[in-house]
């Protein structure tokens, strides 16, 4: 089936309007069809005599991912055609640029590698929540929506744990592409979502300085040297990339998958908020490794067991970000306390949660006010220690908890915006107060008086009442309710 | 067409009935029996009674080890538990039921479809498929069946046979896998009468043979109820123990 379709050819009610593209394993069409609201394309894969065995295992994962996921992150799967007799997937044509024009241009400017990587680092996570893993990530093989969303496209070699792996039963070597293929996958690991953080981060290497961080190497050989061989840091390449940026970049591609992010969603996170990331030896490097360095990798390499993959009860995705929500205009000791054991009882539960501790103050004008401390910088200030010294007894290292101060003039909007785009998994915030629970959930206090007007108590009511049960009715996630012992009579 | 697969029922009729009860309410249309209908449980007489009932409506069926003993009252092979059940499974039965056991093939073949026990390499020898190069060998057996179905081994595994070595799958319960007839599947369904994964959960595997998927099943059952009749019994402790623990 290596045949051109002429455009008004139809297969099974799609009508061929033109050809879009002649790739290696498939062409894809520009189809017409039954209307489902949004474009469409075809995709037949070159199969027979001639053609790339891996196209026909290719083919059936595609099918098999793509209808399994759901999500504005891939293309939507409308139609399959049974490989005995038409093999064809009809899918989403998805309209937008493609990453690889701006890897083309890169270096691009670190504002926007952060967004970009942004967009591919909360598209993976997706991904990696519904259990799958791409393991062909790459500029061409993502679509940035006009409104910035990225799309991952060609999943004819993703891993989806519900599905056995066809691609790993056929293996006779490393399959991915050259430039962007992690070291365990080289190995023949496909089962790994931290794989596709390392491809994100030869991707973020790409787009900061114009060059790959491995090259393109041809032989098999050349392609195990990432096991040992760091990149020259992003920073020696180009020296405008901040600290931040290269402490990012080369976390993503560390060798070992366990040095690098445990999720994609940690990536979104520091990429989304530079100023918290906990620069170390890895952004502040200016030059590669020293031999010794590079030989105890070798060496270590040189041992690698490919080890079992996760049971397919494991959570694909890994841990997590946890948004600890805290009331510091009117901090109540009692509830920063009970915030604190429950946050400290998480972190004991697992070891790489990530915690975020967010306050929402009222905004500051930015001018006007007496002093320093009245501005809004000084305000600012004034609650981010607050938020440090609260967290100081739990102990910490400074890679898994970070400080934000928020301004906003709704708190629940805030804090479920904040989630919503750092991919939390988890908030844990103060219970309204005991004596009126209901309140805040039925919206009374609000009814009679108009909320500026109320009396100081009846404004504290709404503020705490209406902040956690509004949270707790609109999150994205679970959401933990903590409230103080009640002390005995 | 929709065919659910029990393997290994093991004499437990809760699980027998919860499972053919699921699988009906989720559309199976045929039945088939993978083998060791009887053995270790209590109720070896009302599980002969329920599948001969099935095979004369259509279902498919394949004898097992268990079975072979329970006819021939030959044990020689099996460990001592397995052996003391033997003697008193056999005592349960009628004629009939014997007979009925005794006359099941030990590989039934029905188009695509290739039904064993064991591997279907030397049936008779009741290997277990437990590595992939077993798998492989069971597959070369089955020659040109595109769905293999065993049991023998109690925890549900699928293997699909490609340019190499099939590699095992750990099925995620409930998720309908494409099983394309182009390739060749082999298909353990796991344990209905005595699971052994953790999971108290019975197991059963749905084929749907018009979609071309495959769903493993766990339904929870009444294990209290089917250990309590196994210390009724008198049959061995550890036999109870194992279905309230699932292992």
């Amino acid at each position: 089936m290596a045949a051109r379709l002429e455009p008004g050819t139809t297969i099974d009610g799609f009508r061929i309007e033109a050809p879009l593209h002649a790739g290696g394993m498939a062409i894809l069409y520009a189809v017409s069809g039954p209307d489902t609201g949004f474009p469409l394309l075809m995709k037949v894969p070159r199969l027979g005599h001639g053609e790339p065995v891996e196209s026909v295992v290719s083919f059936e994962i595609e099918q098999t991912v793509l209808s399994a996921l759901r999500g504005p992150h891939v293309p939507r799967l409308v139609a399959a055609g049974d490989l005995a007799r038409q093999p064809y997937l009809v899918m989403e044509h998805v309209h937008g640029r493609l990453l690889k024009e701006w890897a083309e241009r890169a270096p691009v400017p670190p504002a926007e590698v952060a967004a970009l990587g942004g967009a591919v680092a909360t598209a993976l996570h997706a991904l990696h929540l519904q259990g799958a893993i791409h393991l062909d990530l790459k500029p061409s093989n993502v679509i940035l929506r006009p409104g910035g969303e990225a799309v991952l496209i060609d999943l004819g070699l993703a891993h989806h744990a519900h599905y056995p792996d066809l691609l790993a039963e056929e293996l006779r070597g490393p399959i991915g592409s050259a430039p962007y293929i992690a070291p365990e996958q080289v190995m023949g690991v496909r089962w790994d979502p931290r794989s596709d953080v390392f491809a994100l981060g030869a991707i973020l290497y790409e787009l900061a300085t114009g060059r790959l961080p491995f090259g393109s190497p041809a032989t098999r050989g050349a392609l195990r040297q990432r096991l040992w061989r760091d990149p020259v840091p992003p920073r020696a390449v180009v020296p405008a990339v901040p600290e931040w940026l290269q402490e990012i970049v080369l976390r993503c591609l560390e060798p070992d998958a366990r040095d690098r992010y445990p999720s994609a969603a940690q990536v979104a996170f520091d990429l989304a908020n530079p100023e918290q990331v906990c620069v170390g030896a890895r952004g502040r490097r200016t030059r590669r490794d020293g031999p010794l360095a590079v030989l105890r990798r070798r060496v270590r390499a040189a041992g690698f067991e490919p080890g079992e993959g996760p049971g397919p009860a494991a959570r694909l995705a890994g841990p997590s970000v946890v948004l600890v929500a805290l009331a510091t205009q009117r901090p109540d000791d009692a509830q920063l306390d009970a915030l604190r054991e429950a946050v400290g009882r998480m972190r004991g539960a697992a070891g790489d949660l990530r915690f975020a501790c967010v306050t929402v103050i009222r905004p500051v004008p930015q001018l006007g006010g007496a002093g320093e401390e009245d501005s809004a910088t000084g305000q600012r200030i004034k609650h981010l220690v607050f938020l440090r010294h609260w967290a100081e007894p739990l102990g910490l290292s400074p890679g898994r908890i970070s400080f934000h101060v928020i301004e906003a003039a709704e708190p629940a909007d805030a804090i479920l915006r904040y989630a919503r785009t750092n991919q939390v998994d988890h908030i844990v915030i103060g219970a309204p107060p005991r004596d009126v629970p209901l309140r805040g959930m039925l919206g009374t206090v609000q009814s009679t008086v108009s909320p500026e007007a109320a009396p100081e108590p009846m404004q504290l009511l709404r503020l705490l009442g209406t902040v956690s049960t509004k949270v707790a009715a609109e999150a994205p996630c679970s959401v933990t309710i903590v409230r103080p012992r009640r002390s005995p009579p | 067409m929709k065919v659910a697969f029990f393997a290994d029922v093991h004499a437990n009729l809760e699980a027998l009935q919860a499972c053919r009860t699921h699988a009906r309410e989720h559309g199976a249309e045929r039945l088939a029996f993978l083998g060791d209908l009887v053995g270790y449980g209590a109720d070896p007489d009302a599980v002969v009674d329920l599948a001969a009932a099935e095979v004369e409506r259509g279902a498919l069926a394949v004898r097992g080890n268990h079975d072979d003993a329970a006819v021939s009252g030959d044990s020689g092979f099996m460990h001592e538990t397995a052996g003391k059940v033997v003697a008193w499974t056999r005592a349960r039965l009628t004629g009939g039921q014997r007979a009925f056991l005794a006359d099941l093939p030990l590989v039934a073949r029905e188009g695509p479809l290739l039904l064993a026990h064991a591997s279907p390499e030397r049936p008779g020898e009741w290997i277990y498929v437990t590595d992939p190069r077993r798998a492989a060998h069971a597959m070369d057996a089955a020659g040109d069946a595109s769905w293999v179905f065993c049991g023998h081994v109690h925890e549900p595994v699928l293997y699909t046979a490609g340019a190499a070595r099939p590699v095992p799958f750990r099925p995620v319960p409930g998720i309908a896998i494409p099983v394309a007839p182009r390739r060749r599947w082999l298909a353990i369904a796991g344990s209905t009468g005595q699971p052994r994964d953790g999971n108290t959960a019975a197991c059963y595997a749905m084929l749907d043979t018009d979609r071309a998927t495959l769903t493993f099943l766990r339904v929870p059952y009444d294990w209290r109820a089917a250990a309590e009749k196994i210390r009724a019994a008198g049959l061995p402790e550890s036999l109870a123990r194992r279905l309230e623990r699932g292992e």
